[in-house]
């Protein structure tokens, strides 16, 4: 070995060899300010959520329930019959008061029913799954979220642009991923036809 | 009991001693891993340019997605992780590999499950996405499959600690492990818990696909997966870290300004990084407000931090070599003299930069909470993971290759110009790509989506079909062709050497090692080169030997201070247009 490493050569010290016996020495000047800095970035970070949600209008929604799929499924229809008020492309559309809750169902590959909404009002969406899991995304606004079948998610929305706003499944659910969609008609305030 | 023990020789080109076991095993699982690289860069092409016409129905799209995720994120990384497992736990610490036989049979297993899990893709039988979510169910032998090579994995792991505590024991090194095995270390020891929590994930899927039990929820699935999912990413970044490391010792001969630093960051990467599993998982139903904080900031950012000390380190490590070895003045001369056309610096250099700009930046920005709504399923997703495991640990790994390989297989590379030539192009292909499909995502494109028009569907929909996400998703394309062109480089170079190159003694031509035998033959003219530039005459006495005046003087690494400061700034930037982003939506809650 000694032919290898000739000893008149001071021990090669790099990321490959072992370091000297104390590795650890004083942290130079540039060192110490950088870890500060960065420490001080990271709790900005941290406190920016909590921050976020005493200043935002965009909240991650929190409540949720778990719900037989087949339970829901029959809300939904339900639902459906009580606030339908057109059809589209087959899938029935509801005219639900400002402020009530509103069923969401996501199933391979079809969100139903079709929402009509007003501008400025506030809805509380109950959404879940009736077989895989699927996922939610409002477009182009692109909210997203996750849908699981088993449980129901409260998402409460308040449209504020009129607009027909498409959804889209985003999370992979069979073969017929690429045609799960559904549709979000957001209606003027005050606008005419939108009473149920 | 006898032991078989493994002839070993010293490597001619860096001085360390060589086992033959741990030579031919590692060897073994980094060719084989880019073999998979350039299958998964097939599919990754045809999948790229379906979307620009290639005829592909969209059952195959599926499939091909499938199986490009798999056999990159799953089969290419962790193979070259084994192999590289396998290497530090040898060569680098002079070390024998325990129970070969056990690591071949090994090896042999993890191919077969790789066959296995491969089949069920490509056949249709297994179009679930590597995430697999239940209720959708595959076949068994892919459960079965991706099984027996994450059992693989888990069993590799254990071979190198024992590698690593039997050098101890036989005092084949002295003091402290290397900086390098330290980083391995590390990956090793996130490896046990994510594969231990995959094997749970997928445990329950395969006994759900033989009827063993009725249902697996949902949701306490994604948990699980994601210790896996998530837990796999920061294998592969431990893993990418040292890589660095080593390539600064390779290429620069250098080390961290302070070493200590450095290994205190992989000791906050062990603790914390796994609590970032939760950011999958942020706008599903079921979690509670403080519960997905606390978990997605990594406790405090604590793991953040690791990677920003890092983001010091690995710079200033090169800084303070190129200073010293080869006389670099200024604050920035370092960065000019540095050896451009060595692919193992380049592929650092691009790695490094595009990590941390890219990849680390939206991924943080993709784990607040908030600011996940505006990114979840989104092909903003895609382009975060590129920046991560392509322009970063794929571009790191395949960097290495260049000296692993010869130095491995005792072939001398074969197209050393083309080496010198594809970490550019790679990274400049993956740039684009990945900076694509971050737009394309912040304009609301789906991922794992077969068709963007929306033809098929009932009510249609045309919003990606006008304004700038045409265009956008052909510049995904466009930096896929690049990619794969930049990939396939990297491939042919390796082939080739593996096939023809001529077998040495020294194999280390074309290439600049600035360790061992190499850099001892360079060693009077790097001198003779610092000596000139630090005795240039010069009249301003306010400028030090390094070039340097007043404050910075002071500095370890200057230039290195100046540049964090600069990327923190575009962290800044980046976080508040984003909030700025969100505040656009709906409101919701
Ligand atoms: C040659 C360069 C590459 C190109 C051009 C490329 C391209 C793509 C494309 C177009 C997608 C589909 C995005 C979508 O619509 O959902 C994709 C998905 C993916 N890629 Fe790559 N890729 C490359 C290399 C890699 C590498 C090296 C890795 C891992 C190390 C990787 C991991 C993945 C994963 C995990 C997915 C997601 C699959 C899924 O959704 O299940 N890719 N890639
Ligand atoms: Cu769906
Ligand atoms: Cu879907």
């Amino acid at each position: 070995m000694s032919d290898a490493r000739s000893p008149e050569d001071e021990r090669e010290l790099n990321t490959l060899t072992p370091p000297e016996k104390v590795w650890w020495k004083r942290l130079g000047p540039d060192e110490r300010r950088w870890l500060t800095i960065a420490f001080v970035w990271c709790l900005i970070l941290f406190t920016g959520m909590y921050v976020w949600m005493g200043i935002g209008d965009q909240q991650t929604p929190i409540e949720s329930y778990r719900i037989d799929p087949d339970d829901f499924a029959a809300e939904t229809t339900a639902f459906i019959e009580e606030h339908q008020v057109d059809e589209m492309e087959g899938v029935p559309v509801v005219a639900p008061p400002p402020g009530s809750n509103v069923y969401l169902q996501a199933s391979q590959f079809q969100f139903r029913p079709v929402l009509q909404l007003e501008e400025g009002e506030t809805y509380r969406l109950l959404v879940s799954s009736t077989d895989v899991q699927h996922g939610l995304s409002f477009q182009p606004v692109n909210l997203n979220f996750q849908v699981l079948p088993g449980y129901l998610y409260v998402i409460e929305i308040t449209p504020d642009r009129p607009g027909e706003y498409p959804m889209i499944c985003n999370e992979f659910c069979g073969l017929g991923h690429h045609v799960m969609t559904g549709m979000v008609i957001v209606a003027e305030a005050g606008a005419e036809g939108n009473a149920p | 009991m006898t032991t078989r023990t493994a002839p070993s020789r010293i490597c001619n080109v860096t001085g360390f001693i060589i086992n033959r076991d741990g030579q031919q095993l590692a060897l073994a699982h980094v060719v084989s891993g880019v073999v998979l690289l350039a299958l998964g860069g097939l599919m990754a092409i045809l999948i790229a340019l379906q979307r620009q016409g290639l005829p592909i129905s969209d059952d195959w799209w599926y499939r091909l997605l499938a199986s490009h995720g798999a056999t990159m994120l799953l089969f290419w990384l962790l193979l070259f992780e084994v192999g590289a497992l396998y290497w530090g736990s040898t060569m680098l610490l002079n070390a024998r590999m325990r129970a070969p036989r056990v690591a071949w049979a090994n090896f042999g297993m993890m191919i077969l499950g790789i066959l296995m899990a491969q089949w069920a893709m490509l056949s249709g039988n297994a179009t679930v996405m590597f995430t697999a979510y239940p209720p959708l169910t595959a076949h068994p032998v892919y459960y079965a499959g991706i099984l027996l090579f994450a059992v693989g994995v888990l069993l590799a792991v254990v071979l190198f600690f024992a590698n690593v505590v039997g050098a101890k024991r036989d005092a084949t090194y002295e003091g402290s492990v290397p900086l390098v095995v330290y980083g391995l270390v590390a990956a090793a020891v996130i490896a046990v818990y994510a594969l231990g929590t995959g094997a749970v994930a997928y445990g329950l899927l395969f006994l759900q696909s033989i009827g063993v039990i009725e249902t697996v929820d949902p949701a306490t699935y994604r948990l699980f997966f994601w210790g896996i999912g998530h837990g796999a990413q920061q294998v592969n970044l431990a893993a990418m870290v040292a890589v660095w490391y080593a390539l600064i010792g390779l290429t620069v001969g250098g080390r961290p300004v302070n070493e200590g630093l450095s290994r205190f960051a992989f000791l906050l990467l062990i603790a914390f990084i796994h609590l970032g599993a939760v950011h999958h998982v942020l706008v599903d139903p079921g979690l509670g407000t403080s519960h997905r904080i606390m978990n997605t900031s990594y406790m405090l950012y604590l793991a953040v931090l690791a990677s920003l000390i890092h983001a010091f380190s690995i710079p200033a490590g090169i800084e303070a070599a190129q200073r010293e070895r080869h006389g670099a003045r200024g604050m920035f001369g370092w960065l000019v003299r540095a050896p451009w056309r060595e692919p193992g610096f380049s592929s650092l250099v691009l790695s490094v930069v595009y990590f941390g700009f890219i990849a680390g930046v939206t991924g943080v920005l993709m784990g607040t909470m908030q600011l996940n709504m505006l990114i979840h399923n989104t092909l903003f997703v895609v382009g975060h993971f590129h920046a991560t495991v392509v322009s970063g640990t794929t571009l790191a790994f395949m960097g290495i290759s260049y000296y692993l390989l010869p130095l491995l297989s005792q072939r001398k590379l074969v197209a050393p110009r083309m080496a010198q030539l594809q970490p550019y192009v790679f990274a400049g292909g993956v740039a684009l790509l990945t900076l694509a499909m971050l737009q394309a995502g912040r304009l609301g494109v789906p991922r794992r989506v077969a068709d963007l028009e929306y033809s098929d569907a009932p009510l249609g929909v045309t919003v990606f079909q006008s304004g700038p996400t045409p265009t956008v998703m052909l510049l995904v394309s466009v930096g896929a062709l690049i990619a794969v062109v930049g990939g396939i480089m990297f491939v042919w170079v390796m082939v080739a050497t593996l096939l023809t190159g001529e077998r040495s003694e020294r194999p280390d031509q074309g290439l600049g090692f600035a360790i061992g035998a190499p850099a001892r033959e360079r060693q009077e003219v790097l001198r003779e080169m610092a000596a000139a530039t630090r005795t240039k005459p010069t009249t301003d006495t306010t400028v030090d030997a390094r070039g340097l005046k007043g404050r910075w003087q002071r500095f370890e690494a200057p230039g290195t201070y100046l540049l964090v400061l600069i990327f923190l700034a575009w962290f800044v930037v980046m976080y508040v247009v984003a909030h700025f982003n969100l505040a656009q939506a709906w409101p919701v809650g």
